[in-house]
């Protein structure tokens, strides 16, 4: 990186001001290769007003063109209010998407899209920026035709089966809650090795959203439950593959699992099971089951589809763990992160998000040289159970290269551990619930790069 | 109504009492009762001790019919391919039959890992068959097919002879031939519940120090070069403002930045206009709307190959050809295998008209607007 490149705002000397960025940049490219004659045009078009930058070496010497000339937005009307119905971010944040990872599913409705935590702010996922997961294809369902069901493996397990409809489990008392949601199988391609480039594609499969609904515990009082021996529930899905999870009793009992239609103040996104889905807080995400339509409680767990072949956690010496449901304490700094670049040399304010599936996060530690000294981030509130939680720490780059990393400690005392100290107990093929600590490499360039230490 | 201090207090009551029964949980008027039909619909599920599984039988000879038509166009014949989903079938022995544990798992050199080698529970597959099967039409096979099915699969993994018939009656017996079935452990700190597991007995210890701790802070691991710009231009995935850009990952790596970084935000062009086309749009509207209607899409990419080859591609194959139309359409109805690779595109049950509006639109070159 050339430090003498002004970051944005910054005043330019002449003459490159009289040339876009994008102008100035080929001026070199092109310098570099011999072609003078392209200069001279590049000058003759700046003369002529033909590009977007309108500054001048008068304006240098006086300041900053965006302030002295008055931009149409200064100087002219605006648009009317309800231009858009329902508002859409800025056209400058088009970069900031969901993505699929290249070659990662062979289909798009058994897939996968990653979140973009690099832009994020704070704790809240813009809800249509919220991580997909699908098993067979989304659907976007009619309110007014969806039911909810709750039955018993046996008769027995409770007094009556009952059906309810959106109308009447929306007349229920709710609650709100902030939550995050993490598949079990985020960060599954870094088991081995660096597998993508940015935070996105490592951490991604990651959201936090409040979710507003019903705790699960309400219906099945309604149901008459016979929580002595119904320890387990079976939570279905209405989709094609009609997704099913067991979920264990304990957590229902304790009132925070959740029968959800609200996500962020409106209705679940039809991406993430509108009208319903199940919030099971500090549980992976397959078992926060969209498009809810059947909820069974029971006396043994269910061995379903994705408890028995997927999400089990191969361990060294060939046993699959199954039932592996819990998100461990982790953490991941977002910024600076792989595949960005720093502007310049001084001041920054390095960020990211930690959580617990098990509850709040206590502590997060970051260090800017590969793990040998730490110092503790600030955490910014609010600080809550099984919800995101933003770490920031000032830091000045001094251009040489650097290893940021960040460590979470939970209100359980557990320490998220490093690469190494997963992979001594898990071995590297495990696929799921890799909550190893995250390195970026920030090179002398400014870049910065996805690696793993040892 | 009239109102007076005395109904205001009796009305307040009311509401007291209201408060003191909501948290005895009743709401007069949310939920009913499910009706028994009602139940049967949705109760599929089936447990680990059978519990759910309706009564029935299928064979292996019935299953691989069965297989052929609407399972091999994503798994293979065999149950082996890996083109779609991961291989259903492979990697286990006659030996892992005997014992329940399945000897390649300890292979780190094993491509893969199939759904054989991990399933450890025979009803597990009946269910996932009976409620998601096929990918494109769950729930369409009726009983008898989900056990034929199944059947037919255990066969390909040697834990059923190829004469066999699957049931109700025999499935625990199959249950205790699976290659995996002691394969599974319960015994993990990470099931936020009293039932299995251990809990509290965290698995991977760490701890926090803070100054001159032992690391090793040497890069063991980085995306190679040539893979920069793998998942696409990263320059392209993060935000025109602030206090980083995106890489340009279409640049070499380490590539000096001999001009300052493009620091005037520019909005994503526009959509490249529609290129001409010789269908009609109506009628690209309606081949579309075919397209999702039947899940050819779950196959079939606009451009490019995904199981069987993009629609673009056939439409170029066949672009010289002056009975396009009729051929492709006569391709749809049938199915085929070969021209395109090993994996068989299944015969479409599709009406004539619809043949007619996507074969059309196949030789009219598969506009996608």
């Amino acid at each position: 990186m050339n430090h003498d490149s002004p970051p944005s705002g910054r005043l330019l000397k002449a003459p490159e001001n009289f040339l876009s960025p994008d102008g100035v940049r080929s001026v070199f490219d092109e310098a570099k290769q011999g072609r003078r004659d392209f200069v001279r045009q590049a000058f003759a078009a700046a003369l002529a007003g033909g590009t977007a930058a309108a500054a001048t070496a008068q304006a240098v010497a006086d300041g900053d063109p965006n302030i002295l000339t008055l931009p149409e937005h200064s100087t002219g009307l605006g648009q009317p209010v309800a231009a858009e119905g329902y508002g859409k971010p800025s056209r400058y944040e088009a970069n900031v998407q969901r993505r699929p990872s290249p070659g990662l599913t062979q289909t798009t409705q058994a897939s996968v899209s990653f979140a973009p935590l690099q832009s994020l702010f704070g704790i809240v996922t813009p809800s249509g920026l919220h991580f997909e997961r699908h098993h067979q294809g989304w659907w976007d369902i009619d309110p007014s035709k969806h039911r909810l069901m709750v039955n018993g493996s046996d008769a027995s397990l409770l007094k009556k089966p009952l059906v309810f409809t959106m109308d009447e489990l929306m007349r229920l008392p709710s609650v709100s809650r902030f939550h995050f949601i993490e598949c079990g199988a985020n960060t599954g391609m870094e088991w081995g090795n660096v597998a993508v480039p940015t935070c996105q594609y490592t951490h991604g499969m990651l959201s936090c959203s409040e979710f507003t609904g019903v705790p699960l515990r309400v219906l099945f009082d309604l149901a008459g439950v016979d929580y002595k021996r119904a320890r387990y529930v079976l939570a279905e899905g209405a989709d094609g593959s009609s997704m099913t999870r067991t979920v264990p009793m304990e957590l229902v009992e304790s009132g925070e699992v959740l029968v959800a239609y609200g996500q962020n103040g409106e209705m679940l996104r039809p991406e993430q099971g509108y009208p319903l889905r199940l919030v099971v807080p500090g549980v992976q995400g397959v078992s926060w089951v969209k498009y809810l339509r059947r909820l069974e409680v029971g006396d043994q767990p269910y061995g379903t589809k994705d408890e028995t072949i997927h999400y089990v956690d191969l361990m060294p010496g060939g046993l699959h763990r199954q039932y592996t449901s819990t998100q461990e304490c982790k953490s991941v700094v977002t910024t600076p992160s792989g595949g960005q670049v720093l502007l310049d040399k001084g001041y920054y304010q390095i960020s990211g998000l930690a959580w617990s599936g098990r509850g709040k996060v206590k502590r997060v530690d970051v260090t800017t040289d590969g793990g040998r000294n730490w110092r503790t981030a600030r955490l910014q509130d609010p600080v809550m159970s099984k919800c995101l939680t933003r770490f920031t720490l000032d830091w000045q780059w001094d251009g040489k290269p650097a290893v940021l990393q960040s460590r979470a400690v939970d209100e359980t005392g557990y320490v998220q551990p490093s690469t190494r100290q997963l992979r001594a107990v898990r071995g590297t093929r495990s696929i799921y619930h890799n909550n190893a600590i995250q390195s970026w490499l920030v090179e002398e360039s400014g870049e910065v790069r996805n690696v793993q230490l040892s | 109504m009239s109102s007076s201090p005395k109904q205001l207090a009796a009305a307040l009551l009311a509401l007291a009492a209201l408060g003191t029964a909501s948290a005895q949980a009743t709401y007069p008027g949310i939920g009913r009762a499910a009706t028994p039909a009602e139940v049967k619909a949705w109760d599929i599920d089936v447990r680990p001790d059978f519990k759910g599984l309706p009564k029935g039988a299928g064979t292996v000879g019935q299953g691989q019919d069965i297989w052929e038509t609407k399972c091999a166009s994503c798994h293979g014949v065999f149950g082996e391919s890996n083109e779609v989903f991961s291989p259903l079938v492979g990697g286990t022995t006659a030996d892992d039959i005997k014992t329940g544990r399945v000897a390649r798992l300890n292979d780190p050199g094993f491509p893969g890992r199939t759904t054989l080698m991990k399933a450890s529970t025979v009803s597990t597959l009946w269910d996932y068959i009976n409620r998601a099967m096929p990918w494109n039409a769950p729930k369409s096979l009726k009983t008898d097919e989900v056990y034929a099915v199944t059947a037919y699969l255990l066969s390909l993994g040697g834990i059923v002879p190829d004469d066999f018939k699957l049931s109700d009656a025999n499935i625990a017996d199959v249950q205790k031939r699976m290659p995996n079935r002691n394969g599974m452990t319960t015994a993990h700190a990470m099931w936020p519940g009293l039932g299995l597991g251990k809990p509290g007995a965290f698995d991977v210890k760490a701890t926090a120090c803070m100054h001159d701790c032992d690391t090793e802070p040497k890069v063991a691991s980085l995306l190679p070069d040539h893979a920069r710009n793998n998942n696409g231009n990263l320059a392209e995935q993060q935000r025109l403002v602030g206090p980083q850009r995106g890489v340009d990952t279409t640049r070499p790596a380490g590539a000096r930045r001999d001009g300052p970084i493009s620091v005037a935000a520019t909005p994503a062009a526009a959509p490249a206009p529609a290129p001409a086309t010789a269908a009609a749009p109506s009628a690209t509207a309606a081949a579309l709307a075919l397209l999702k209607k039947h899940s050819c899409t779950a196959c079939h990419g606009m451009d490019q190959k995904l199981v069987g080859p993009g629609f673009k591609q056939v439409a170029t194959k066949y672009a010289s050809r002056s009975d396009a139309e009729a051929y492709l359409a006569a391709r749809i109805k049938s199915g085929g295998q070969g021209v395109w690779g090993p994996i068989p595109m299944p015969a479409q049950p599709l009406s004539d008209a619809e043949l007619k509006t996507l074969a059309g639109w196949l030789a009219g070159g598969a506009p996608g607007r």
